[in-house]
């Protein structure tokens, strides 16, 4: 495993066509979305806003706190630890324990006002090699600063979550070529907490440290 | 001619790499779109800019216009304002003249690998369908988030024969069984609108006007229109000047066909000659310098609209990387993160609030512009328009949830 091919991604969006105006609908919806929309939302923000560390790092938490002005709901939804989580389908069942929680101890009859429901979408992904080629880390720290945040995003986030691989794509190529701390050091970053450009930064940084 | 990698220096050149990359699988695919007119409107607007820019990429696309008579058009107008939630009444006659049109361009149309229909005028072509296969596509650029129930009963007939439906946001979804995308419009940061311009050109257009650059500026360009809310404008402005010194300009084209429309422009005009610092600018279509100049000129954008179809004016002003306060209504929260990269308000208070707010911390108002304009290079741009387009173009062969190409 010496060489390193870096993709890219696009995606397209998709209207589910369903919507929620409370959070007993919103959890109704969430059980039965496709997996891509639930990943759609507690990502689209990095993606969107990739210029501002997220404060509220998924649109059900967003619209908890903005739309319906349940901060209580709000905080717990934001507090869902993203990174924690290995597959979608248990990132899903944490969502849904939330809202049903929530939901159980208060009977929340909170509405979101006519035009701020909370809308379900979901993506379709579009995966392709690019050109960049590489066969050691020099070489990667090259290449890594010019791929497009969409290659990035592709290697750190789709990789684990979308794409079922466990980990990141660097963090694994990493471990092939025997770099073990660097990989583990990757793979703990939060990738959450950070703007895309600043995880390209750090990932420079970490990797500089070990070439 | 604008070449797609002039926007190479905005949007990076991996990015035109991409689309590239994306043009070379749709080879040997012919690509129509098709919508009613060749000029005026946003949908002619887009295309003329977007078929060339598709073309030096490799993508066969096309562009025919259907014909239609004056009774056509009127009636498709009905089918306008219906999207848009107006009540009409359609008689079972236009409807008959609707299909009978349509059908008619039918038979005179070659059809492509990929029919792109805009809009409900030519809706009816995908009678077609089922004689010639091929993959259709309609595009709704209208806000149909509450259309008239029996025009929408009519048109649903045929969109359901399509194998997806286009809506520009999240609220103008609906419940059908073929596939909905969602793709929001774009604005062309090349164009007279919105290309940079030298400091002195902005200068002499405010001079022109007789608006004073060296005091504060807040600006609303819009149509003179109920929606956009120009009385509540002024009401914002009105409030806020009890704190801060500014000028206010209320900018764009004449009334609309809203009965309201000549109303509420006296209105306006009654207040701006009471008021020496409110500029009320009736300006020509052919006025997109002007309106880029205002826009850079001005210390705050503002876009007060009641309902909105998109509100491109507000993603025009971010990209000059301007603070944008405006109402949270159609596509503008999809443009702004509220307190991130602009601001959202719901009421002429909260207008005002932040009116006094940003002219008071003009750094904070800095880097709302700064972050507005990141956000729409990043999602509003043409050349985010067409790698929609070319996503959605390329889905229609692969249906699953995460596609490899190769």
């Amino acid at each position: 495993m010496s060489e390193f091919r870096f993709y890219s991604k696009l995606d397209l969006t998709i209207l589910l066509g369903k919507k929620a105006k409370n959070a007993r609908q919103l959890l109704e919806e969430m059980k039965v979305v496709p997996d891509s929309s639930i990943y759609y939302h507690t990502h689209r923000f990095l993606h969107l806003h990739h210029y501002i560390t997220p404060q509220l790092p998924n649109d059900f938490a967003q619209w908890a706190f903005n739309s319906l002005n349940d901060d209580v709901l709000g905080e717990q939804l934001a507090s869902i630890d993203v990174v924690q989580h290995e597959t979608i389908k248990e990132l899903r069942e944490r969502f849904i324990e939330v809202v049903g929680n929530h939901l159980g101890s208060n009977g929340n009859k909170l509405e979101a006002p006519p035009g701020e429901e909370f809308y379900f979408l979901g993506c379709q992904t579009f995966v392709f090699p690019t050109e960049h080629v590489v066969n050691d880390l020099r070489e990667f720290l090259s290449v890594l600063e010019h791929v497009t945040i969409n290659s990035l995003y592709h290697h750190m986030f789709d990789a684990k979550l979308r794409l079922g691989r466990g980990e990141n794509d660097f963090s694994a190529w990493f471990r092939g070529l025997g770099k073990t701390e660097l990989a583990d050091e990757v793979k703990k970053l939060d990738p959450y907490a950070h703007t895309l450009e600043g995880l390209r930064k750090r990932i420079t940084v970490a990797v500089r440290r070990y070439d | 001619m604008i070449r797609l990698e002039d926007y190479a220096p905005i949007v990076g050149s991996a990015t035109i790499d991409e689309l590239t990359n994306l043009a070379h699988r749709l080879q040997g695919k012919v690509i129509q779109n098709i919508n009613s007119t060749s000029v005026g409107g946003g949908v002619a607007e887009i295309l003329t800019r977007m078929i060339p820019l598709l073309k030096q990429i490799g993508v066969d696309a096309r562009w025919d216009v259907i014909k239609g008579n004056e009774k056509f058009f009127a009636v498709t107008k009905k089918f306008h304002n219906a999207l848009h939630g107006v009540p009409v009444d359609v008689t079972d006659e236009e409807y008959e003249w609707f299909l009978q049109v349509n059908r008619e361009n039918a038979e005179e149309m070659n059809f492509g690998d990929i029919v792109f229909v805009h809009d409900p005028q030519p809706i009816g072509l995908v009678e077609k369908r089922e004689a010639l296969g091929r993959n259709w596509v309609w595009r709704c650029h209208i806000d149909s988030s509450g259309p008239d129930k029996k025009v929408w009963k009519f048109l649903d007939k045929f969109i359901r024969k399509y194998d997806a439906a286009i809506f520009s946001a999240p609220a103008f979804a609906a419940k059908l069984p073929i596939r909905q995308i969602l793709i929001s419009p774009s604005i062309d940061p090349l164009a007279d609108k919105n290309r940079p311009l030298p400091e002195a050109e902005v200068r002499k257009v405010f001079t022109q006007f007789g608006i004073d650059m060296s005091r504060p500026v807040v600006t609303q360009i819009s149509r003179f229109d109920y929606l956009k809310d120009p009385l509540g404008v002024i009401k914002a402005y009105k409030m806020a000047k009890k704190y801060v010194d500014m000028q206010l300009v209320l900018a764009g084209g004449g009334a609309t066909d809203d009965p309201e429309g000549p109303i509420i422009m006296e209105q306006v005009k009654e207040e701006a000659d009471k008021d020496k610092d409110i500029f009320v600018l009736f300006l020509p279509p052919s006025s997109d310098l002007e309106i880029n100049a205002l826009q850079r000129g001005s210390t705050i954008v503002l876009q007060k609209s009641l309902r909105e179809g998109f509100g491109l004016t507000v993603a025009e002003a971010l990209w000059k990387a301007k603070p944008v306060i405006a109402g949270a209504v159609g596509g503008i929260p999809l443009q702004i993160n509220h307190k991130h990269s602009g601001i959202l308000t719901h009421s002429v208070e909260g207008t005002a609030h932040w009116i006094k707010q940003l002219i008071n911390d003009p750094e904070y108002a800095k880097k709302l512009g700064i972050n507005g304009r990141e956000h729409i290079k990043n999602n509003y741009l043409i050349t985010r328009h067409i790698k929609d387009y070319l996503l959605l173009f390329v889905s229609l062969f692969h249906g699953e949830d995460v596609v490899h190409l190769s």
